[in-house]
């Protein structure tokens, strides 16, 4: 890599001022286009470091009832992934570092060359890629290096040590530490729990440099938690709570907004605690 | 059968792509689910090593199941077809169809790891019987998932599962069904992995599933080859099964895919027509993508989205298959061709009045395809994979015939 990325000095900023930083996360199209561009920018206004878009997907095997029923939506309504560059575009505009966290064969249908260079002229700062491993991403990993865009890989508790570091080698940006053995929304990831897994992902990590920094998703939804978590990672990564906040609001989009910002700013706290 | 699911030059390589790497196959999937994939990978390859494994799973089959199953020359549909029809007669195993090979290999293999508890997917129920067979009658926990329209269509087979003592989960997401099923199965599997074995139901989805499933059922092909050899001192022109996955014809091509005078075929569901786009045929009509884990054919939209795909067989009702099907497909060396309800339907009805033999509408398929595949081979001799029985599927054909009031048949 050559050049910054724009996440990693959101992490960094967000350390020497101390703290954790916050990644949101929502549907691209959910509740509708328009809808996402607007619930996004409340998220950044009220608080979050790094934005995750989510491109809806058919078979999404790592999320639970809420996102996927969120997801489903987009897709009913007829959201294309050139609505999601669309929706990178409007986010990334913002300044904030924008991710988009896609399931793999959308990618791989639009093409892997013209997603990443779609992606990266939409100010798109890389992706996350819940099904694929690096192992098999080498066709990604060379678009991504090709054009400085951040490699996000996960890691699970029931990752070996060798496959962190392998993972943790060919991440960049940061790397998503999956905070329990499940799906998105359906557990609480506690700080005790996912320590064990912070520590082999630093120990494991390459050495040299910043180091990559740790950002924990996958069962968080409060500030309590968020507090909990940011004394162990370096990032905390929220979604399902963000979705349930619109799905809790359907009829009233100015709610939905308002209470979206209620939680971002309660995440916020937490995070700075 | 001791080995790990050779297939000479059609073998999947260490990361589980067949036909070169990167082509067909591989482990697209989460990574909490990778270390079990890697832990199944050599569990797996030890057992099929070791002779005591090997040893029993064979007499289960043989003792249990009633394998081998007979091949079988259908003299009237021959004379029907206009070329010589041999049955390969999985109907007849316990369970009714080819799935219990797999549970039976795949259960073992969980008692061997120590894991208590299995879940599985289902279409039509045949997978979710056999595996709650299998579960029952080696003292495992099973739960299945079964998209709930296909709980609807079948639900003979959900009573089933229930008596053996299995838990069946209907799943109301997405689809509604098989693909919808192995989404929830997986999301399951993500979570209890540590004590749970998911039983995989066709040669799909990630590696090892493919090759693993395979080694369990190439049987069909192995004994169906040397039967022909004693049988009838040669082995046959061409090879048919039905293909939704694509386990029992993948089982079956194995035995012959270095054969090279015998013809391959593989008939996907063509539901109302593949020019209507209510259809399950997957490598005909499809295009290369990735879905459950694996790089293969898949009915997708533009955007990568999978399209639903339709047949009256539940169990072909899928839009994905199996990766080794894909590769052999793009090798040249089967064939892969659609069949539609009504060519399904009737080649059901032939094969009752004829044969006295009422198939699962799944292999009806396969007899339809080589009820046309005998057009084009005149005399030849045709091995066609009857993969499953019909009982299960009683409801769709008194609907389809309007069977069940007397007097009132076509």
């Amino acid at each position: 890599m050559s050049a910054t990325s724009n996440t990693g000095i959101a992490f960094e900023k967000a350390r020497a001022e101390g703290r954790a930083t916050l990644v949101g996360y929502l549907p691209a199209g959910f509740p509708d286009v328009e809808g996402s561009i607007a619930a996004l920018k409340v998220m950044v206004e009220s608080g979050c470091d790094v934005i995750e878009i989510g491109l809806p997907y058919s078979d999404p095997v790592m999320d639970g009832p809420s996102i996927q029923a969120a997801a489903q939506q987009a897709l009913d309504a007829g959201v294309r992934t050139t609505d999601v560059l669309r929706v990178v575009e409007a986010v990334a505009a913002t300044g904030t570092p924008t991710l988009v966290m896609t399931y793999w064969n959308p990618v791989e249908k639009y093409g892997v060359e013209r997603f990443a260079q779609d992606l990266a002229n939409a100010g798109g700062a890389g992706l996350i890629t819940p099904d694929l491993t690096p192992d098999f991403a080498p066709e990604w990993i060379a678009a991504a290096d090709a054009r400085d865009l951040d490699k996000v890989f996960l890691v699970a508790p029931s990752s070996t040590d060798e496959r962190i570091a392998m993972t943790t080698a060919a991440c960049r940006g940061f790397v998503y530490a999956t905070g329990i053995m499940g799906v998105t929304g359906t557990k609480q990831t506690t700080a005790e729990g996912v320590a064990p897994l912070i520590a082999r992902t630093r120990a494991m990590s390459p050495t040299g440099g910043t180091a990559l920094p740790v950002g924990v998703g996958v069962g968080v939804s409060t500030g309590v938690q968020a507090a909990d978590l940011a004394a162990y990672a370096d990032g905390v990564i929220v979604g399902t709570a963000f979705v349930r906040t619109l799905l809790d609001h359907p009829g009233d989009r100015s709610a939905g907004l308002a209470a979206l910002a209620a939680l971002t700013e309660e995440l916020a706290g937490g995070v700075r605690a | 059968m001791s080995s790990t699911g050779t297939t000479g030059n059609y073998d999947a390589d260490a990361l589980g792509w067949f036909g070169g790497p990167g082509a067909f196959g591989g482990r697209f999937m989460p990574e909490a689910l990778i270390a079990a994939l890697d832990e199944l990978d050599v569990a797996w390859q030890q057992a099929m090593a070791d002779p005591a494994f090997t040893g029993e799973f064979e007499r289960l089959l043989h003792e249990y199941a009633g394998v081998p199953s007979m091949v079988y020359d259908a003299t009237r549909l021959s004379e029907h077809a206009g070329a010589r029809i041999l049955l390969k007669r999985e109907d007849l195993n316990h369970t009714g169809a080819h799935k219990i090979r797999n549970v039976l290999g795949q259960a073992l293999l969980t008692k061997r790891m120590g894991k208590k508890r299995v879940i599985a997917e289902t279409g039509a129920g045949q997978h979710g019987v056999a595996s709650a067979t299998a579960a029952a009658y080696l003292g495992l926990d099973c739960t299945v998932y079964m998209g709930e329209v296909d709980t609807e269509r079948q639900a003979l087979n959900v009573a089933r599962m229930q008596l053996l003592g299995a838990e069946v989960i209907p799943v109301k997401s997405g689809s509604r069904t098989l693909k919808d099923a192995i989404n929830e199965a997986l999301r399951d599997w993500v979570a209890s992995v540590d004590e749970t074995a998911y039983l995989f139901g066709t040669a799909a989805g990630p590696h090892p599933f493919p090759s693993l499933v395979l080694s369990f059922v190439r049987g069909i092909g192995d004994e169906a080859r040397q039967q022909c050899l004693d049988q009838y001192g040669a082995l046959p022109d061409a090879v048919a099964a039905c293909v939704g996955g694509g386990s029992n014809a993948i089982g079956l091509f194995a035995g012959f895919v270095d054969d090279p005078d015998v013809a391959i075929y593989g008939f996907e569901a063509g539901g109302d027509g593949v020019e209507t786009g209510r259809h399950a045929a997957t490598i005909f009509a499809g295009s290369i993508g990735v879905l459950h884990g694996a790089r293969t054919f898949v009915l997708q939209d533009e955007d990568g989205q999978t399209v639903e795909s339709h047949s009256i067989s539940a169990g072909l009702d899928y839009p994905g298959v199996g990766p080794q099907h894909s590769a052999l497909s793009a090798a040249g060396r089967a064939t892969y061709l659609p069949v539609t309800d009504t060519e399904a339907m009737d080649a059901m009805a032939l094969l009752a009045r004829t044969e006295g033999i009422i198939p699962a509408i799944e292999s009806a398929h396969a007899v339809a395809g080589a009820l046309r595949v005998a057009k084009e081979r005149p005399g030849q001799t045709i091995l066609v994979n009857l993969s499953g029985r019909g009982d299960k599927d009683m409801g769709t054909a008194m609907e389809w015939f309007h069977l069940g009031e007397a007097g009132e048949q076509q």
